[in-house]
């Protein structure tokens, strides 16, 4: 069986720039990359291009088997949905609204969704445990929340891929718990998941493989543990950084807080 | 905020109520509009020439007969159809540049509709020629600004088409001031004022044969498209990755928009503020929805231009041009708007 998603001697940018290149990777269904890497390391442009939404500067993408580029949008939408970071909408649709969209892919161009469309939108709301405020305006929710809710509009795409952009991003530490702990069912489900994020410990939480980005490159990928070493994260990052085991078997990373001189017993 | 903004974001209505509720107020306001005006008339002598017509009793000739089917019905047509039209453009617009404060002439229409219009009156040519060319140049200026945001490739597309619609209209305005110059301010001048302010005292049957099937026309890909077109409020990309192709469909959005804004402002002239305001207190009805938004704002946009030009045309004893009237309704709405400080727009 073919990868959900592969990229191959993968190069990226915008017109006139490149951000990154020799980028190999794969997600079979079931697991959870994540894509570690600092700003500018070039994540959200590799996202973009994996979707489709910026053509690559060289090498293939495939999805399910195809180069991406042979794909018609459709087609794109019906293999991979796209989790991007919660964001406040300018119209107050409602969370079902939002969650229905992802429909579109499935619909025909006159389409309106139909009765197994908005039941489909339900049973995802449902399934990220937000049947209660199917109602509410998207604006009204928490950050976790929306994120939950852009989240039950992938699976309402029911694509097998999901691609996450920094689902972590801007949420109270109870809210990335929540955003994680679902990100783990749906793997669990057969989804195949990639997601950036800026957080080693998500990586060490959630993360089957990690590739590690640095100047546009893979600097190395494979499984957590391997990968996000102390020496690796402290050359990567530029700071230095102790990654401890818990009694529970899990690691975490704890970055050395560098302190002034005299300013350290407050 | 939360709970105050909820309670208020929340729509007021179902959409089929809404619909039903102003289809209900049209089907009030239109007799009514019929009667109103300097030539008084009661009901019975109205309902007399319409039965004669329905029943096919040869025209009578008489007054009533021609106040109602020559200057009234085709007046009020005129307004419902302009008010609907604007609305339905300004929909499309703000739902597509997801943008709540965006007008059906952000594109530069009006002021290439207003340049194509000052022309024709400035050559003197005849009213089915000016509307021409009044449509003509709504195009033409719409389609400079998509040449431009298609030729300059690689940034924020929306942001682009809007820049260009701001200096194609400045450029198209700035024509239009120097053929107001140039024109013969006894003849001339007064004509292109009035048409730039927006009027429909001069509007016949004739003129609402060609615009009726442009408006319908542009309004069936929009009521067809109405899901998709609903996918755009998310973003370019998001919209992309749910499997929508939106450069073409908002290549063809506004193109429809187009056809519908020039057709109408062709016969009626620049009325302002209606396609912004409309889809808003549409909005506060019904909710976000484009499918839902639609249909509401058609029918409330062309109720709202049926009282605003029968109160342009018995307030006064002079027509007041419907430009001031939508704008003086128009703004204070929006400052009360601006006052509710609200983050998100219903």
């Amino acid at each position: 069986m073919s990868a959900l998603v592969e990229a191959e001697g993968l190069a990226t940018g915008y017109p006139g720039c490149e951000v990154g290149r020799d980028i190999d990777l794969a997600v079979a269904a079931g697991e959870v990359l994540c894509l570690l890497g600092p700003n500018g390391s070039g994540k959200t442009t590799l996202f973009r291009t994996l979707l489709g939404l910026l053509p690559a500067h060289g090498g293939t993408v495939r999805l399910a088997g195809d180069p991406l580029d042979r794909l018609p949008r459709g087609e794109i939408g019906r293999r991979a949905a796209y989790v991007p970071q919660a964001h406040a909408p300018v119209f107050p649709f409602t969370a079902h609204e939002v969650v229905l969209m992802g429909r579109t892919a499935r619909l025909g161009p006159f389409a309106q969704p139909g009765r197994a469309d908005h039941a489909a939108a339900a049973e995802a709301l449902a399934s990220v445990g937000l049947a209660d405020r199917a109602a509410s305006p998207y604006t009204d929710l928490s950050g976790g929340q929306r994120q939950l809710v852009l989240v039950a509009r992938a699976l309402a795409q029911e694509a097998p891929l999901l691609v996450m952009d920094e689902p972590t991003a801007s949420l109270d530490f109870g809210n990335q718990a929540l955003v994680l702990s679902e990100i783990r069912r749906l793997a669990d489900r057969g989804l195949g998941i990639v997601l950036s994020t800026h957080d080693p410990d998500h990586a060490f939480a959630v993360g089957d493989r990690v590739a590690l980005l640095q100047d546009g490159r893979i600097r190395e990928i494979g499984p957590p543990d391997t990968v996000l070493t102390e020496a690796a994260l402290s050359a990567v990052y530029g700071v230095e950084v102790r990654v401890e085991t818990l009694g529970s078997g899990r690691r975490v990373c704890v970055p050395s807080l560098a302190r002034p001189a005299g300013a350290g017993s407050a | 905020m939360g709970r105050r903004a909820g309670a208020l974001s929340r729509p007021a209505f179902a959409s089929p109520g809404a619909v039903a509720v102003l289809a209900v107020l049209l089907a009030v306001a239109i007799p009514i509009a019929v009667l109103i005006g300097p030539y008084p008339m009661t009901l019975g002598q109205v309902l007399g020439v319409v039965t004669d017509r329905v029943t096919g009793v040869p025209a009578r000739g008489d007054t009533v007969d021609t106040v109602v089917f020559a200057i009234r019905l085709p007046r009020i047509g005129a307004a419902l159809l302009v008010g609907g039209a604007l609305a339905a453009a300004g929909t499309c617009y703000q739902t597509l540049f997801r943008n709540p404060l965006v007008s059906p002439d952000i594109l530069g229409v009006s002021a290439g509709a207003g340049l194509g219009a000052v022309l024709g009156i400035f050559l003197s040519l005849p009213v089915a020629a000016i509307q021409g060319m009044a449509f003509a140049g709504g195009l033409a200026c719409v389609a400079l600004v998509a040449g431009v945001a298609a030729a300059v490739r690689g940034r924020d597309p929306v942001l682009v088409l809007v820049l260009a619609g701001v200096v194609v209209g400045a450029l198209a305005g700035a024509a239009t001031s120097l053929l107001k110059v140039l024109a013969d301010p006894y003849d001339q001048l007064p004509a292109i004022t009035f048409w730039l302010l927006g009027s429909l005292a001069s509007i016949r049957t004739d003129d609402l044969a060609p615009a009726l099937p442009a408006v319908v026309l542009g309004l069936l890909p929009l009521v067809l498209l109405r899901w998709r077109i609903n996918v755009l409020a998310l973003g370019d990309d998001e919209a992309r990755a749910l499997g929508v192709e939106v450069r073409r469909l908002r290549a063809g959005v506004i193109l429809c928009a187009t056809l519908i804004t020039a057709s109408v402002v062709a016969i009626a002239g620049v009325v302002g503020w209606v396609g912004l305001v409309i889809p808003h207190v549409a909005r506060m009805l019904v909710g976000p929805g484009f499918g839902r938004l639609l249909p509401v704002a058609v029918l409330l946009g062309a109720l709202y231009m049926l009282v605003v030009d029968t109160l342009a045309r018995t307030i006064g004893t002079a027509e007041v041009p419907l430009g001031i009237l939508t704008a003086a309704i128009g703004a204070p709405f929006f400052l009360w708007l601006l006052a509710r400080g609200r983050r998100s727009w219903s």
